[in-house]
């Protein structure tokens, strides 16, 4: 079983990095903003920056240990390190590139080398030089490089940031047969939720350097539990919030009232509602149910249990496929907030929206 | 018209060439590989004095050093039997490190200039630090040490100062192209020095062009 225990802290310039994560085999993805140590986490494991302290451990090898002061250069280290920019020699052809870290003899090497390109369809740019390849084959050469030296962990940096849009989608579905095959643990740096979401068995949230919650990526996207992994998980609505009954929380910075499904916890910091989750009540309806003040009880109970309220449109932005609406409570106008719908043909802006109560995340900082 | 200065002259700068590139390349790594901030800067500032000395101080040390009389030239002279000073040798070694910070300073401009995660990939594939410094930094740093080696060597062509203090201007020995100029001058034969000063010249001239030719055929080599 392949296994990666890691631990360490890093004294970085604007933060104290104190990461802590273990994984066995399977795909972890490391979702985090810029600068929040997600690469500082792969150079770590890779021994290309030195922590302060700590321990980590791959496949039962101690790769560092800052108390038995055990550090493993790099090239002892057995972990394969995909570089943003996918750092191919440029002095080197394809299969150059590829055989750079290979071990064995000429006829070995030859042999694997026409595997390698065979593997991930580069048969025919054997002996072209790098600048020469497109996007996709450059990370194809990278990856391709980095399985031929046989590494025990592969860490993955950003691997699409380089990649046109229309080129993404195919290979991540490429890369995700290349992991299965690999079936060693590997990590995903990233900052797309959607290339995580796809690819990743288990994502890790990472603020200030530090761990903020680990756990199965659909999970996590349907339950993010804190505030950072809401917002990192592309929750577009996220409001300061109080508790202020058995179900009810009061969005503060939205100032509306909310029936809410399930426990609150004690610690409640924010709520939050992806923009897709809100719905917009039908204008017939609207009219029947007034502004709020003047309906009747039994009008202000199902709006109060359907999170029912009026709203202003403030902006409308339209793509292809999907409109934004950016909108505030018209009985209480306070912060805004987002809503997409995907009827690109309506031109009706919502008067009333709604948003179930489960659909609302409380969460925690 | 005296052709041992033009010999003398290419001899010198061809034997300073080849030590300097060399070491150059050698420094600039050693240089680049020390982990602590200061300590690199001293090194560097010491590795780069002879380029902005006087090449007459630069020449009073050599001779401090080297003299027949001080501790140096005399080892030299008792146990290998070599004369340094005011010998032929003698220019070779003014040469060497009036020419040394250009070589040193280029290579080093050029290691920087290579993408630090190409020696991290290289590392982490499995190469040896052997590997990758030749494999990789070298390979890519090659157009940038060349046009350095270039640049030394015009310069250690045209060295002056420093060797009219340590070699002297002793004709068919010592008398390099650009001393052979001065004594010309000095004995008022303005049209014996205008040989000299075309010869130079010329040569300079064909070294700069060559220098842009490596540069541009490696840009275009190199596109990315």
């Amino acid at each position: 079983m392949s296994r990666l225990e890691v631990q360490f802290s890093k004294k970085l310039k604007s933060f104290t990095m104190d990461m802590e994560f273990s994984m066995d085999g399977e795909c972890l993805g490391i979702l985090g903003a810029s600068g929040s140590g997600k690469s500082m986490t792969l150079k770590a494991i890779a021994g290309i920056v030195t922590p302060d302290s700590g321990r980590i451990q791959a496949n039962g090898r101690v790769l560092f240990d800052k108390a038995e002061k055990k550090d493993l250069p790099p090239r002892k280290r057995k972990v394969g390190y995909l570089f943003q920019n996918y750092a191919l020699f440029p002095n080197m052809t394809v299969a150059e590139n590829i055989g750079a870290g290979m071990r064995g003899s000429k006829a070995e090497k030859k042999r694997k080398i026409a595997e390698m390109t065979e593997r991930f369809h580069l048969s025919g740019l054997e002996n072209q030089y790098p600048y020469r390849l497109s996007g996709g084959q450059q990370q194809r050469t990278a990856l391709a490089r980095i399985l031929a030296s046989e590494p025990d962990v592969l860490l993955l940096d950003e691997p699409f940031s380089a990649l046109d849009s229309y080129l993404k989608e195919e290979l991540q579905l490429e890369l995700r047969e290349h992991l299965k095959q690999f079936g060693g643990s590997t990590i995903i740096v990233s900052h797309d939720r959607d290339e995580i979401y796809r690819l990743c068995d288990r994502t890790m949230i990472v603020e200030e350097g530090c761990n903020r919650i680990c756990k199965d990526t659909k999970e996590l996207f349907l339950c993010p539990e804190k505030t950072a992994a809401a917002r990192l998980t592309g929750c577009k609505n996220i409001s300061k919030a109080v508790k202020t009954g058995e179900n009810r929380v009061r969005a503060l910075e939205w100032g509306v009232e909310l029936t809410v499904a399930g426990r609150i916890p004690e610690n409640l910091s924010t709520v939050g509602i992806r923009a897709h989750d809100f719905l917009e009540v039908p204008s017939q309806d609207t009219a029947g149910k007034g502004a709020g003040e003047s309906g009747n009880s039994e009008t202000d109970r199902v709006q109060k249990e359907c999170n029912c309220f009026p709203v202003v449109v403030e902006e409308e932005i339209k793509s292809p496929f999907e409109r934004t609406v950016l909108f505030r409570n018209a009985a209480n106008p306070a912060g805004s907030m987002w809503m997409k719908m995907d009827d690109v043909s309506r031109n009706f802006l919502p008067r009333m929206v709604e948003v179930e109560p489960e659909k609302i995340l409380l969460l925690t900082d | 018209m005296d052709w041992s200065a033009v010999l003398i002259s290419l001899k010198t700068a061809s034997a300073a060439i080849v030590i300097t590139f060399f070491t150059g390349i050698a420094a600039a790594w050693l240089v680049e590989s020390i982990r602590n901030e200061k300590l690199k800067m001293i090194c560097d500032g010491i590795l780069t004095l002879p380029l902005v000395l006087p090449p007459t101080v630069a020449g009073f040390f050599l001779l401090y050093i080297f003299g027949v009389k001080r501790p140096v030239g005399q080892f030299f002279l008792d146990y290998f039997g070599v004369k340094i000073a005011f010998s032929w040798s003698a220019t070779v070694l003014a040469a060497t490190v009036i020419s040394f910070p250009l070589m040193y300073r280029s290579a080093r401009g050029a290691f920087e200039q290579v993408d630090k995660n190409l020696l991290y990939a290289g590392r982490t594939l499995g190469m040896s630090e052997w590997s990758v410094f030749w494999k990789i930094l070298f390979p890519n740093a090659l157009s940038g040490i060349l046009s350095g080696g270039i640049l030394a060597f015009a310069r250690g062509l045209g060295e002056f100062g420093a060797t009219a203090m340590i070699a002297g201007n002793i004709q068919e020995k010592t008398r390099t192209l650009p001393l052979a100029v001065y004594s010309e001058v000095s004995a008022g034969n303005m049209e014996g020095a205008f040989v000299y000063v075309a010869i130079l010249v010329l040569i300079s001239f064909l070294v700069v062009t060559g220098m842009n030719y490596v540069t541009w055929a490696f840009q275009k080599f190199n596109r990315r």
